[in-house]
């Protein structure tokens, strides 16, 4: 991510919807929402930067959905604020350029695939010839299917349609709700490509799925929700922060033990050793660990970097409650 | 920008309305009925033939204005079960979600679907109701003294009924909007007739009735001058009798007041629909 600064130098005009600083794709404040007695969100507040690719996860209910719903306009929050691309959401010209594919994703079935482009695009405003929006169907593995009415569509190709709609208008801002719920594991695949690409290319995803090794393969940053708040939010470093180390060794003096306890907290069960690595290790501390070993004459049987993946972390957030020590709160 | 939106959604809506299922529906019906009313026609001619002349365009008019009531009851089924699905179908299927995400009002949304819908319900009615016309020409001679004012009046009947649909859809599921509108529509046509009915009879309770239902929903008062154009204008004149409490006769148009009414009636329900539809989470 370049700083405001360095956007301003490049002149990144595009960007600048509102003062000089680029403003974030999306930003909003003290969410709520309920329904009749039930709080579905309450309070959560939340950015994602010009050109970030943004996971949004948590458990069924958790209220991903109805904040999704609440930066598009489609739901009315019963407080908050919300700003998309540097004005506020209440100003449907804040949403021109914001693609959108709904988690219920239905498209008019009396149309063609082309005709539902063509609709989407006179509907953003924008001007997108017809080249481009074919070749973005077929991004979407559509190209053949551009003349068939959607009513004849299966659910795995409405989904594709679907991400085609939110991509073929120039978005800087793509909502994608759970976009491979549908997909088979080639399309999962493509989207994941998608994904990239958009990043590549600057443009910000916010992104709500339940595939969290997907989520974990593309985002830069995730907030997870539970009971409508924000139970933790940060960079994937932050929030999968800790590392361990698994060693297997014999030999171990007095003095190879101590150095195994300079490396970090460490654990002994019979001869395996597990060293829980600080978050802020060096790439080259393992390798020095491993030679400072050697020359202390230990026997190395095995290392095992331990990666504490997002799905462990996610678990053990929702699970242990807010409490966790690693999350970091807004 | 809104403009477009508008005009964007009421091409949609048109495109909709002929590709769906209802246009063949409605298609089917229609062709029945002036098939119907073709060969109805014809044997007043063939089995009537004493009739005298008055006699027989009052017997024309009478069917004509009858087989127009079975037209508007088509055009009034088919708006009302379009512009239900149009809204409420469309928040619950999710439709509308990928299309009030874009940079567009709510307003201007259902404007465009308004717009859609009354220009499918006057092309219906102005279709149907020509082919009908020339019907009657071909087999009895007769020719409305006022086609065009008819057939207007007849188009702001489907206009008042599809705004109504329109507004109840903001509201509840599409076919009980659907259901819903027809319903009104059919009971407000008996509170007309049973208003008539009260006229004729000299009592002013039962007569106000009509009066009261034909305010608080149009339909009835333009069908009852949609009516009055259709007939020979000299047929009051000479079977006065007949048209006391007539259900398909009627003795005069609306008033400029009325039809004023009507505009502004028609503009209020939209406006209601628009406030409803704003403060609706999809």
């Amino acid at each position: 991510m370049t700083g405001p600064a360095s956007r301003h130098v490049t002149g990144d005009a595009e960007h600048h919807t509102a003062g000089l600083a680029p403003s974030p794709a999306v930003w909003c404040s003290g969410l709520r929402k309920s329904y009749r007695r039930r709080t579905a969100v309450d309070g959560v507040s939340l950015t994602v930067g010009r050109g970030e690719v943004m996971g949004l996860l948590g458990p069924n209910g958790a209220g991903k959905t109805s904040v999704i719903k609440m930066l598009l306009g489609l739901v009315r929050p019963d407080a908050g604020e919300v700003l998309l691309l540097g004005r506020p959401a209440r100003d449907p010209r804040s949403r021109a350029r914001v693609g959108y594919l709904p988690e219920l994703f239905r498209y008019q079935p009396w149309l063609t695939a082309a005709e539902v482009l063509a609709l989407h695009v006179r509907l953003s405003g924008a001007e997108v010839p017809e080249g481009e929006r074919r070749e973005c169907l077929a991004s979407v593995s559509l190209a053949d299917r551009a003349g068939d009415r959607v009513g004849g569509f299966s659910k795995g190709m409405q989904q594709r349609l679907g991400l085609a709609v939110a991509l073929v208008a120039r978005p800087e801002l793509v909502v994608l709700d759970e976009p491979t719920s549908a997909l088979d594991p080639i399309g999962r695949a493509d989207v994941r490509d998608l994904l990239l690409s958009l990043r590549a290319r600057g443009v910000a995803v916010l992104l709500n799925s339940h595939l969290i090794g997907e989520v974990e393969r593309v985002c830069d940053r995730v907030v997870i929700l539970d009971k409508g708040r924000v139970a933790a939010s940060g960079t994937l470093p932050e929030l999968l922060g800790r590392r361990e180390l698994r060693l297997r060794l014999d030999g171990v003096g007095e003095r190879a033990e101590a150095r195994l306890a300079a490396a970090g907290r460490l654990t002994r069960s019979g001869d395996t050793f597990t060293v829980t690595l600080p978050p802020d290790h060096d790439t080259g501390d393992v390798p020095g660990l491993v030679a400072d070993l050697v020359g202390l004459g230990v026997r190395v049987h095995a290392v095992e970097p331990v990666r504490i993946s997002l799905e462990e972390r996610l678990l053990d957030i929702l699970r242990t409650g807010p409490a966790s020590p690693v999350e970091e709160r807004p | 920008m809104t403009v477009r939106t508008v005009l964007t959604v009421a091409v949609l809506t048109l495109q909709e309305a002929a590709r769906r299922r209802v246009l063949r529906s409605l298609a089917v019906l229609t062709v029945l009925l002036l098939a119907l009313s073709a060969w109805g026609f014809s044997r007043i001619d063939s089995e009537f033939g004493g009739l005298t002349s008055g006699e027989a365009r009052l017997a024309a008019a009478m069917v004509l204005n009858l087989v127009m009531f079975g037209m508007s009851l088509i055009a009034a089924l088919g708006t009302a079960f379009l512009a239900g699905p149009t809204l409420a179908g469309e928040a619950e299927s999710g439709i509308v979600l990928a299309v009030l995400a874009r940079p567009v009002r709510r307003s201007a949304v259902l404007l465009g679907k308004w717009l859609g819908l009354v220009a499918f319900g006057g092309g219906f009615v102005t279709a149907a109701g020509l082919a009908q016309f020339l019907i009657v020409r071909t087999t009895s001679g007769y020719w409305p003294p006022e086609p065009v004012t008819g057939l207007a009046l007849l188009a702001a009947q489907t206009t008042v009924l599809l705004t109504l649909g329109l507004l109840l859809s903001t509201a509840i599921s599409p076919m009980a909007s659907g259901v819903v509108a027809v319903g009104l529509f059919g009971a407000t046509w008996i509170a007309g007739v049973v208003g008539v009915v009260g006229e004729a009879l000299g009592n002013g309770g039962v007569a106000r009735v009509g009066t009261v239902s034909r305010v608080l929903l149009p339909s009835d008062g333009l069908w009852r001058g949609a009516m009055n154009a259709f007939q020979d204008p000299t047929l009051p004149a000479q079977f006065g009798a007949a048209f006391e409490g007539h259900p398909f006769l009627s003795e005069s148009m609306p008033t400029t007041a009325y039809l004023a009414w009507t505009a502004l009636w028609v503009a209020l329900v939209l406006g209601l629909a628009a406030v409803s539809f704003q403060h609706r989470d999809l």
